[in-house]
């Protein structure tokens, strides 16, 4: 779960880590009261998720009220990167020197967790570490030590800290960290780090990215308006969303991934992800299926189940359910083995429906019709 | 000769009063696993399928010194402590069948478990199978075959799917692996080839990768380095997968430009492994690669 920038910068500030005054407003008049409290200049900072926003325009410097609600117009309600804008984080413009990288993330290469650290702030870390590799300096923070204080002492060596910026990094340092662990997340990153006039450190972003596997043993630390994945999980599956026209309905995740895939091999193009786990009953199925069917666009519904725990009969039964309850014309093709397979196959004939015991058939056959060439 | 598992291994199963502990605690004894005790605290003293419960795993073991593996079905909240608890009772081998850890439990757990020589299959697994022997998991035991081909995966249902291709296929397979899911498991790819590599019983390995993390590339490295002696042939999923999304699994993501399942097809080639298009073209590349060995020898 990603966290948006307003929301991260609220942790910052509850983990003792500096930044720059700031306020979120929603409304053109709102940014405007934001930044005379501000002292009449500002940057307005879209709040979306997706990377690459000041590139993309989300960031504007607003030189006087004026300016603030004219610019706040033009962001708000517009679409960024395909991400509508809502919010503003109106903040603060501080003026400063270096601009530093730091960042905590859990390293599944060395089950461990990695401190990350360079003096070339500013831009993704991707293209220092690409360009210039000595730049960056990785710390490996062993999760039974915890990040001590040798592990500060050399990042503030190699960032070439002194006095009062050293003992900010100090700061900065250890309360990410808190954070990060608090949270349980997959990434907690401040980039720039600045060094301002006072030789003082201050985070000019924030990035956290919480496991959602946290958030599901923790609960949910922040609000969120639900979408299609979110519904998914809550009805107990795994969903992700793509544009093609043939649906998916599989059990396992990678037997979910390597059906979208045999999909595009014959040319055809999966329209999601849908895994329904293991064990599903007939309701879980039927469930699935009318979920997935509220999507529009969908030609053929593709399901590739191969039952260990899942029983074929239960999942036939869901199909034939879920597709008569949901009013959809669609054209059904199955390939179901495993458990219970032949009163599975029954079900599916009885009720006029298409299977296959071949993976490989049953995908040449969805994409067949999904083109229209069957 | 098979490697984790075999006729000798005797089970405890932590969550054993649990639905999935229960269901596949007789899944496990019809396929013949010696399941030997199981744990559930609170619930020591009574049977599941014939199996003595106990409080802790302590108990269990004291009981039952026998026991040289667990598989645990414990909820996500509270499975490290049954994987701790299982360290320090002096388990050598721990199946975690768990989805949903969260990463620092998952990371914290496994490195006390590689500190006490512990080896840790999972979390987010399918476990272990030696076909015929012993199958320490939840995998349905009928599409596996005796054999001499390693199966090692990231995944579940798709290894069944290649095993039962393998199997019609005439190909028994010596050990199959599941490594799980997760973002960070204990044995990983590398070490399940080592073992495979020792395994005299192993002639052929099949590795099924899929997106996120670099764990595929470090398999090519690794295959390259040590000159690897067996075939190995290698399949991905995800190659349809977007950027940025969590494919099911938790580890399964491709993340700042990291994890895309075409740089792991090309790496994978580029260090000789014979890489499948699709899951059915993995039996006939196994054919291809035992023959040109064959052959060559």
């Amino acid at each position: 779960m990603k966290l948006y920038e307003h929301e991260a910068v609220e942790l910052f500030r509850s983990y003792g880590i500096p930044v720059p005054r700031s306020i979120v407003a929603s409304s053109p008049q709102d940014v405007r009261k934001a930044v005379v409290e501000l002292g009449g200049r500002a940057v307005l900072k879209a709040q979306v998720l997706v990377g690459g926003r000041g590139k993309a325009g989300g960031i504007r410097v607003v030189g006087s009220p004026d300016e603030a609600e004219a610019v706040a117009r033009l962001m708000l309600g517009a679409s960024l990167k395909g991400e509508v804008v809502r919010k503003l984080l109106v903040a603060e413009l501080i003026g400063f020197g270096r601009e530093l990288y730091l960042s905590l993330t859990a390293d599944r290469t060395n089950r461990g967790h990695l401190l990350l650290v360079s003096p070339m702030g500013g831009v993704d870390i991707e293209e220092i570490a690409a360009k210039h590799p000595e730049s960056v300096l990785r710390v490996p923070i062993d999760p039974i030590v915890g990040l001590r204080s040798y592990h500060v002492r050399k990042a503030v060596r190699f960032l070439g800290l002194e006095g009062e910026a050293a003992a900010d990094c100090e700061r900065v340092l250890t309360g990410l960290y808190s954070l990060y662990s608090d949270y349980g997340c997959e990434l907690a990153e401040i980039n720039p780090l600045v060094v301002d006039e006072r030789n003082r450190l201050m985070a000019l972003d924030a990035k956290v990215i919480i496991d959602d596997n946290f958030v599901r043993v923790k609960g949910m630390p922040f609000e969120r308006e639900k979408g299609p994945e979110d519904v998914a999980r809550d009805l107990g599956f795994s969903y992700v969303e793509l544009d093609g026209d043939i649906g998916v309905i599989c059990n396992g995740a990678g037997l979910t991934m390597a059906t979208m895939d045999l999909i595009k091999h014959y040319g055809g193009r999966p329209a999601n992800f849908l895994d329904i786990g293991g064990g599903a009953n007939a309701e879980r199925v039927e469930k699935a299926v009318r979920f997935l069917l509220q999507k529009e666009g969908i030609r053929v519904v593709f399901v590739n189940v191969l039952g260990g725990i899942t029983r074929c009969d239960e999942v036939a039964l869901g199909l034939v359910r879920g597709i008569r309850e949901s009013g959809k014309e669609v054209r059904l093709v199955v390939r179901l083995v495993g458990t219970r397979e032949e009163e599975g196959q029954r079900i599916l004939r009885e009720n006029g429906y298409e299977f296959f015991r071949s993976m490989e058939e049953a995908a040449r056959r969805a994409v067949e019709l999904a083109s229209g060439t069957a | 000769m098979p490697v984790l598992v075999d006729a000798s291994t005797r089970v405890l199963v932590q969550g054993i009063t649990g639905r999935e502990g229960s269901f596949h605690t007789e899944a496990m004894i019809r396929y013949g696993t010696k399941v030997v005790a199981g744990v559930t605290p609170g619930k020591g003293g009574t049977t599941v399928h014939g199996v003595p419960v106990y409080d802790s795993v302590e108990e269990a073991v004291r009981a039952h010194p026998e026991v040289n593996a667990s598989i645990v079905f414990v909820p996500a909240k509270f499975a490290p402590d049954a994987v701790y608890e299982a360290i320090d009772a002096g388990i050598r081998l721990i199946v975690v069948i768990t989805e949903g850890i969260p990463i620092h439990e998952g990371i914290r757990m496994i490195r006390y478990a590689r500190m006490r020589n512990v080896t840790v299959i999972g979390p987010n697994t399918p476990g272990v199978i030696t076909p015929g022997e012993c199958k320490l998991g939840i995998m349905p035991g009928h599409v596996f075959s005796p054999g001499r081909i390693g199966l090692v995966s990231r995944s579940g249902t798709l290894t069944y799917e290649v095993a039962m291709q393998l199997t019609s296929a005439g190909l028994g397979q010596s050990t199959c692996v599941g490594i799980g899911g997760d973002p960070v498991v204990g044995m990983d790819f590398i070490e399940v080839l080592d073992l495979f590599r020792r395994d005299p019983g192993t002639e052929a390995v099949v590795l099924i990768g899929e997106i996120g993390g670099d764990a595929e590339e470090r398999v090519a490295r690794f295959v390259v380095e040590t000159e690897y002696p067996k075939p190995v042939v290698a399949y991905v999923a995800g190659r349809t997968a977007p950027p940025g999304k969590r494919m099911g699994h938790a580890g399964a993501i491709i993340s700042m430009g990291v994890g895309d399942a075409e740089s792991k097809i090309r790496a994978l080639s580029s260090a000789g492994i014979r890489v499948a298009a699709t899951p059915f073209e993995i039996p006939s590349l196994v054919r291809e690669a035992l023959s040109s060995r064959a052959k060559a020898a």
